[in-house]
This record gives structure tokens, sequence and C-alpha cells, in this order.
């Protein structure tokens, strides 16, 4: 389907028949997913929609059950370490440890990650000038602004050379110079290693622009799915990613308060790009 | 394993080496402890230890009081880490559990340790006959380590179940007194009460504090006995904090 994907038997997570209920509350309801090894895939829906749900899942946060998740051929249930060792993960909080320095932020990875002693310091080196940190290093990461501790989140993430990185809401709270600062680094890395990414965002002109294919989702499923040309040329020429969301989705108003506020403005972003 | 718990101790330090004054605010009580009551009770002589000034009676209870303090509220630290979501990319690495609890104990156990420090020096100043042999030293810090691995897990084991920070803060300040009285710190279990007696017998505190005694001051206590029950206790705790763990982040 996807141009990047090369062998379409290779395929960094496979999911078949996903479900996960917080008590009466269904989050995700039936979810397949194919994520080719080395594309962007990216997870889109407005909050609710059960994105963080489906990563949790992926990431062994929650228990995959009932349904099936594979992580390069391997079952999450039964290999959860191994599944673990081959994941960067960004959580949708800014996660860093503000007490620490970024350094010593990226050395607790690195160190949780087995990477080897002699090894550590130039690999730390590395992912902190990777994304943009190196000056910046021995201060404390309470000293930084929104989209530095991200991209210390980042140089965390990678740290352990993960070949899926999984990244929930990169960009959320963040002004759209440090949401290209955060961008540009994931893309440059990716370039350099072949890294498979999955990533949830609300951000339509974003998932426009950095993901090879999106999943829709939408009330706990996928509704769509595609590259965003296909996707914005299935629906009529010239359409926005953001019509193609309203499409699939509608704009109904008994959305959960959240869901619609979201939809709303992210309407306004798609918009101001035209 | 051991990697992994290392690793936690090695950011607990780093911490502590980047902001030294919660290490300064905690050693006010312990020292308003031993000043103020250990003095006054010392004068008074009320309660009956022997030959043993009762100024170095208490310094070993105190030092056991303090690291329950730190520990109690640890799992604090954790019903943060899983707001801010450090705790879930903690349980997306490689790291078993059971090795992310047992690096928190530890951890907590190192706060402990510089508690432990000032402590020890102001009960020298105080004029209290510490032991100087090294080996006891050596002993000293392991019985530390594992009360604070202990009452850590606690903590934490609370936090896995009370899922907020409001209610473990509560049960914490509902248990720490019980536990502090309800054992051998301040006064021994001689002159205690039968009902409190058994307390005292089953509070892992108690038996930090006498083989704390033990090897600070050589009142002959039960060592052995004292450490086994530390042991058991402390791994006890990092079984049951680790089984409820995953629940903090569902």
């Amino acid at each position: 389907m996807s141009d990047e994907s090369g062998s379409v038997d290779r395929h960094a997570v496979v999911c078949r028949g996903l479900r996960h209920a917080f008590g009466g509350n269904v989050a995700v309801d039936g979810v397949d997913l194919d994520v080719a090894e080395g594309e962007v895939f990216g997870l889109l829906g407005p909050n609710g929609a059960g994105k963080t749900t489906t990563i949790r899942l992926i990431t062994t946060l929650l228990p995959a059950k009932p349904g099936m998740v594979e992580v390069f051929g391997l079952d999450v249930a039964r290999h959860r370490m191994a599944v673990r060792r081959a994941i960067g993960y960004l959580p949708q909080q800014l996660s860093a440890d503000a007490a620490l320095t970024g350094r010593e932020n990226v050395e607790l990875f690195a160190r949780l990650f087995d990477v080897p002693r002699r090894q550590r310091r130039e690999r730390v080196e590395e992912v902190l000038s990777a994304v943009g940190l190196a000056d910046a290093a021995d201060r404390r990461a309470q000293t930084y602004s929104g989209g530095m501790i991200r991209r210390l989140e980042l140089a965390q993430a990678l740290v352990s050379a993960p070949r899926l990185l999984i990244l929930d809401e990169p960009t959320i709270g963040l002004d759209p110079v440090a949401r290209d600062g955060v961008w540009e680094r994931i893309q440059e890395v990716r370039r350099a290693t072949g890294m498979t990414v999955l990533v949830t965002t609300h951000h339509m002109d974003e998932a426009d622009q950095h993901c090879g294919r999106i999943a829709l989702m939408h009330r706990g499923r996928v509704q769509a799915l595609g590259t965003p040309a296909d996707l914005k040329s299935g629906l009529e020429p010239g359409a926005t990613l953001e019509e193609v969301f309203r499409a699939y989705t509608g704009d109904r108003l008994d959305e959960p308060g959240d869901g619609f506020r979201d939809t709303r403005s992210t309407r306004r972003t798609a918009g101001r790009l035209g | 394993m051991l990697a992994r718990v290392a690793a936690m101790c090695v950011v607990e330090l780093q911490k502590m080496r980047h902001d030294r004054t919660e290490i300064y605010t905690r050693a006010i009580q312990p020292a308003l402890w031993l000043l103020i009551f250990g003095e006054t009770f010392s004068r008074i002589r009320a309660i009956p230890t022997g030959r043993v000034p009762y100024l170095d009676y208490l310094a070993p209870g105190i030092l056991a009081q303090s690291t329950l303090f730190i520990a109690i509220f640890y799992g604090i630290q954790i019903i943060w880490e899983r707001d801010a979501g450090v705790l879930a990319k903690l349980l997306v690495t490689p790291t078993p559990r059971a090795a992310l609890v047992t690096g928190k104990a530890f951890a907590a156990g190192v706060r402990s340790l510089a508690q432990a420090v000032a402590i020890m020096v102001l009960s020298a100043v105080l004029g209290v006959a510490l032991t100087v042999n090294p080996l006891r030293w050596l002993g000293v810090v392991v019985v530390v380590m594992l009360g604070t691995a202990f009452f850590s897990c606690l903590s934490m084991t609370i936090a896995g179940l009370a899922m907020s920070r409001d209610r473990l803060m509560g049960i914490g300040q509902a248990i720490t007194m019980p536990l502090f009285f309800g054992s051998n710190a301040l006064y021994p279990v001689g002159i205690m009460p039968e009902w409190l007696r058994v307390i005292s017998h089953v509070n892992p505190l108690s038996y930090e504090v006498d083989a704390l005694r033990d090897l600070l001051i050589g009142t002959p206590g039960h060592l052995l006995l004292d450490v086994a029950v530390l042991i058991v206790a402390a791994a006890a705790g990092i079984t049951a904090a680790s089984a409820l763990l995953g629940r903090l982040v569902r």
C-alpha cells in the first residue's frame, strides 16, 4: 500500500481485534492495524478516540486481551521484555525529571536499557546533540522550555537505539516553532536509522505533513486508513484532511465535551494552513 | 537486576547533590527529639534503661524513626511519577517490576543514609558513646537500608491501593505514630502494657531499633533475628508493591 514499506510482510506492529474497556467505558473497540517497518504511521483522532489506549496496549502497559499485538513478529503478551527493548516511548505528559540535569535524565534510560558502560557516555552525548541539547545538557531540566523538555524526552527514548519509536501527542502544548523542532529531529533520526515511528496526534496539519499513512480513529474504532493524499482525494478533489476527518466522524454536538472542542480548534489550525 | 537497582540509587544521589534542602529540613525533627525529649528524659530518669544513659538508649531509636518518616511517604513519589507519565515510561523499559520497586526502595535507603549521617554526628556531639568498629558501622548501613526498604515498600503498596496522593498522605499520617510509639524506639519493651508488647513484637521498627542499638551502643540485642526479620519484611514489601505497581498506570 505505502511506497515506503518495501517488502509487504515486514511489519513493525500488527494488531488484531484489540478491545479494551475501563469499567463500562469501551475505549478501544475492535482495532486492527498494520504498521510497516520504516514508515511514519499516524493515529489521528479527537481526545477520547482511543489513541492513547491503543498505544498502551502496544507498549505492554495494558494487557492486550482480547485480541493480539505483535511487535516485529513478537507476541506482546509472551515476549514482554523483548518488545520493550525494541520500543522507545514518549508519553503524553512532559515526563522528564525536573530535578535532574538533561544528561542525568538520558543516562538513567541508557542504564535501564543496558547500554554497555563503555559506550554509555558516547551514546548519551550522541543523542543529546541529535536533539540539539548538547549545550544545555548540564542544566537541570526545570530550567528547560516545553520544547526542550520534549526534545530531552526524545533523547531518552532514542538512547537505546529503538527500532520502533512510539510518540503519544509529541507536540501537545508546544508553540509552532517548538513543534517543527521536535518533528525535524524525529525525521533526521528516522532518515539515519530507518526506525519506524508510530505517532498519535490531533493536529491534522502535522499528520498531513509528516505521516506516510494515517488511521483515523473515532469512538474506539479505525474509521479510515490510508496515505494523506489517498484519503483526501478519496473524498473530493481539493479536500483537506480535516474535511476527510469530519466526513468519517460526523460533526455532531453529541460528542463528549472535550472531543468537540478539540475538533473545533484543529479545524481552525487546518483552515489557517489552507 | 542489580544494575537497575544501582541506576535508581544513582539518580537519588544526583537529586540529593542538586538540592540538599530536604536533608537539612528533615534533620530538624530528629534533632529536636534528641535535644529536647532526650535531654529532658535523661534528667528525670523516668525510663529504666539500666546502666545505659537515656540519650545513648534513645539515639538509635531516633535514627530508626527518621528512616521511618522518610520511607513512609515515599509512595507519594510513585504517585507523582504516575501523574507525570514517568512511571509509564519506566514500565516500558526492559525492567522487571520487582527491580523497579527494589530500586526505589534502596534509593529511599540512600536518602535515609544521608539522614543517618546527620543524626549520628549530632549524637556524637551530645556525647553518645557510639561504636568505633567499622564492621559495626557497616552493619548500621545494612540495617538502615533494609528498614527503609521495608517501610518505603509499605508506602508504595499503600500507594497502589489508595491510588491518590491525598489518601496516601492520610493513611501515612495515621500509621506513622502507632508504628513509632508501638515500638521500642523510646522505651524498653519491658515497661509496656501487655497489649502494646504484642504490637511491638510484630512491628518491624522494633527489630530495626534493636539491631541499631546492638550495633551502635553495644546493648546486647538479637542481631541475627533482627536482620532476618528485616530481610523477610523487605522481601514481602517488594513483592506486594511490585504486584500493585501495574495498577497505578492502568
